[in-house]
């Protein structure tokens, strides 16, 4: 179960990328943030994001045209 | 985070569609840890303009710009017509603003972020904003036209800035 939920329906690059980063700043280490989005750009730039920072994506799901990415802050 | 994770943008176009790449990158540079410097300068300054009503995207010489309709019907969105206005057209007085007004609904629709919204977003991740002191005065620019949180100086300061980065973008 994620600690957090943003949701980043209907925003275009570069906003989903931006609103995790600011939500995942606000978290603790070791805590969940799932991010929906309906941005398929989103899917190779969640990971990019994550590999960079160091943040750990747990997983990807999609469902109906919506993105789930679970992210683990560290 | 590696020891190289400096980044510098030097933004040297004033119009509405240009006025996106240096601002979209640099957010997303601070998102993924760098530290991003944006030296504007010429035609870039109009960016860090207080007022960003003017800026406007010409469709005069534009000929890569796909000019499809925002709304109607989806047979009529998917038209480009550009290629099919010829350039002369473009003269008419308000095309600048009409074409204009149509890439803001298209970026609306799109979820596009508006250009304060990733301006502001920039200052929120500490994207340190130059503007090129010697245009701001070819141009006749008052200081207080821009926003806050701008610093004035020049060619040999975007150097320092970029001296200990390894990532240096042109726009």
């Amino acid at each position: 179960m994620a600690d957090e939920t943003l949701d980043a329906s209907g925003l275009n690059c570069p906003l989903p990328i931006l609103k995790t980063k600011k939500a995942l700043s606000k978290m603790d280490l070791g805590k969940v943030l799932d991010v929906i989005s309906t941005d398929a750009g989103s899917v190779k730039d969640i990971e990019a994001f994550c590999n960079q920072t160091g943040n750990k994506l747990i997983s990807t799901t999609e469902d109906a045209g919506k993105y789930i990415f679970t992210i683990e802050r560290a | 985070m590696s020891d190289n994770n400096k980044m510098t943008i030097i933004a040297t176009k004033g119009t509405f569609d240009w006025a996106f790449p240096p601002f979209i990158i640099a957010s997303t540079g601070v998102a993924m840890d760098k530290e991003v410097t944006i030296f504007f300068t010429f035609y870039g300054l109009n960016l860090l303009l207080k007022d960003t009503s003017k800026l406007r995207v010409s469709p005069i010489g534009n000929p890569s710009m796909p000019m499809k309709m925002p709304f109607g019907p989806k047979w009529l969105q998917k038209i480009d017509f550009g290629p099919k206005i010829p350039n002369i057209l473009w003269n008419i007085p308000g095309a600048e603003s009409l074409v204009t007004w149509l890439m803001k609904k298209t970026m609306a629709k799109h979820g596009v972020a508006k250009i304060e919204e990733l301006r502001s977003m920039c200052q929120e991740f500490d994207v340190k904003f130059i503007a090129c002191e010697m245009t701001v005065e070819l141009f006749g620019y008052s200081k207080d036209d821009f926003i806050d949180g701008v610093e004035f100086a020049g060619a040999a300061t975007y150097f320092d800035e970029a001296a200990d980065g390894d990532h240096h973008l042109y726009m």
